[in-house]
């Protein structure tokens, strides 16, 4: 273990940490100005968890001591998948710990708690909350899987910064497969995070509700970490899709302070264009009933099967 | 991969994009947009034809892509789009099987089709030879669409589908059928489309819908009967009760 990989994964984890509230900022802006309203500041995220932090924290009669240690287990399931996604560089000390689905694993972990403790105050809003949420990541999982399935017989490893590696160095070829996996991808990217065909993260008391609804008991530190982790997580998953899909410009070498660096305004600039894309795809697409989750969740697994199948038989 | 030109990539890329809209057509329940992705299936053989004529340098493939590009990308969707008008047909009627399950059913036909395709492209000596059992999914898929749906127009699209399909499969097997089959074939789909469309009318002037299961019972009594109970509670409109009265006058 070489100096400058520790450097690289303490900068990778303390990038996550810091710009995750900044993405979730700027596509809520991007969105504001799609939708033609005054957009919040980018910093507004940033804002509303230091105040959060500040307040006393209330916590219901009935909890048990699950529903105190929940946000920080979730936090914490972000913040180690964080560690594992290369983002910046491959060289990632902490990526021998976790493969691709291991990571799938890290993520599900964070999910059951979540849900486990939106039930445990017996509010009926979070138990709903909780149903659907499972709904939709049993359904999800297996089209994750079978996206990081078609890049990992691409690269023929299912560790993830080799997979990047090994995609980043390769040279520029048409890969249909991949094109329907990023589909996949995406489709999965909204439905994980609470985006709008599955989930409006705009409403805080509607009937449609699903990542809200879990929240609805969390007050002070501890919403501020679960709102902290859900930011985490959908840029966690902007950086899966980027070391899947888009590796260009990521860290490769074995200790290079410049391309390092380099990779730093790559990243940003990554992130912005897809953050734009996201707000835009919100705007564009109204939101689905509930009982429509399974077929869009279907065609993200249809999609990334397809890739696979056409991957073993095009090679391609 | 890295290996391929770039043109057998392009290929490929056609190939698995045809795959795509298979199952595009499979999950699509509106007609016009049935039609319409028929349309893009012609005009993406039409592209995967000028690349691999392009690639081979064979004469008749640029023929036989003029010809795909008549019949398939305009003629033959116009005339549905005709027939969709005249007939007032915008919606296929509940499907047989719920849109997931049919994606499910349609990614089994996908893994049996290639293997059964696994054997032909070990003989076959194209560049192309990989995209038969692509081919070979096309056609199984546009069945699976055929079998799925009530509809008559429904059915002559997945009819299509799978002569597009078959192309297809000449295509990539062989560089194509010779140029006298080729006609062959591309006449006797565009009679078929025509001779279909008058059918079409005399179906519906029989059993006021264009739902095929009546055809199941084809007797005098039952089909009297399929009339009295039909004529009544169909989900017709304004326009084919006006339709409706034009042939009573011709009998009188």
């Amino acid at each position: 273990m070489k100096p400058m990989d520790l450097v690289t994964q303490a900068l990778e984890l303390i990038a996550a940490l810091a710009a995750a509230p900044l993405f979730l900022g700027w596509v809520n802006q991007c969105r504001a100005w799609l939708q033609n309203r005054r957009a919040p500041s980018i910093l507004l995220p940033y804002r509303s968890i230091r105040k959060l932090f500040y307040k006393d924290a209330v916590i219901a009669e009935s909890a048990s001591p699950l529903f105190r240690s929940a946000p920080y287990i979730v936090f914490g399931a972000m913040v180690v998948a964080a560690g594992i996604i290369p983002s910046m560089g491959t060289q990632l000390p902490f990526t021998i710990a976790a493969d691709a689905i291991a990571l799938v694993g890290l993520l599900a972990t964070a999910r059951v708690f979540q849900s486990l403790a939106a039930m445990d105050i017996g509010t009926a809003f979070g138990t709903l909350g909780a149903r659907r949420e499972m709904m939709v990541g049993f359904l999800a999982e297996p089209a994750l899987l079978m996206v990081i399935f078609v890049a990992s017989i691409i690269s023929a490893t299912t560790a993830l910064p080799a997979i990047a590696e090994n995609l980043a160095t390769q040279k520029l070829a048409l890969y249909p497969s991949l094109a329907f996996t990023a589909v996949a991808f995406v489709l999965v990217l909204l439905a994980e995070n609470a985006r709008i065909p599955i989930d409006n993260p705009a409403t805080h008391l509607e009937l449609t509700m699903i990542h809200e609804a879990m929240l609805l008991e969390y007050s002070a530190r501890h919403l501020a970490l679960m709102e902290w982790a859900a930011a985490l997580k959908l840029f966690n998953y902007a950086c899966i899709g980027f070391a899947l899909f888009v590796p260009w410009g990521i860290s490769t070498g074995a200790d290079s302070p410049i391309t390092l660096l380099t990779s730093i305004p790559l990243l940003t600039a990554k992130l912005a264009i897809t953050g734009a894309t996201l707000a835009f795809i919100e705007t564009m697409s109204a939101k689905l009933r509930v009982f429509r989750a399974p077929e869009f969740l279907a065609s993200a697994f249809l999609f990334a099967v397809l890739g696979l199948l056409v991957h073993l038989l095009l090679g391609a | 991969m890295t290996g391929t030109p770039f043109d057998l990539q392009l290929l490929n890329l056609c190939a698995a994009l045809l795959l795509l809209l298979s199952f595009a057509m499979l999950a699509q329940r509106r007609i016009v947009t049935l039609v319409n992705l028929l349309a893009v299936q012609g005009g993406l053989l039409l592209v995967a034809t000028l690349l691999l004529a392009w690639r081979t340098g064979e004469r008749h493939l640029y023929l036989s892509a003029a010809l795909t590009l008549a019949l398939k990308v305009v003629l033959l969707p116009r005339i549905l789009h005709r027939l969709i008008r005249r007939l007032q047909v915008y919606w296929d009627t509940e499907p047989l099987l719920n849109i997931s399950g049919t994606m499910l059913v349609g990614l089994v036909v996908v893994v049996f089709a290639f293997g059964l395709a696994q054997p032909i492209s070990a003989l076959a000596s194209t560049a192309t030879r990989n995209a038969i059992g692509i081919a070979v999914a096309v056609i199984l898929l546009s069945f699976v669409t055929m079998i799925t749906r009530r509809k008559a127009m429904s059915q002559v699209v997945g009819f299509l589908s799978m002569e597009n399909g078959l192309f297809f499969g000449a295509m990539s097997a062989t560089y194509g059928m010779p140029m006298i089959v080729e006609f062959g074939v591309a006449l006797d789909v565009l009679v078929a489309v025509l001779v279909l469309g008058i059918f079409f009318f005399q179906i519906r002037e029989q059993f006021d819908s264009l739902d095929l299961h009546h055809l199941e019972s084809l007797n005098e009594y039952q089909s009297s009967v399929a009339i009295a109970s039909h004529g009544t509670a169909r989900e017709g409109s304004p326009r084919i009760d006006g339709e409706q009265a034009a042939p009573a006058q011709k009998e009188t």
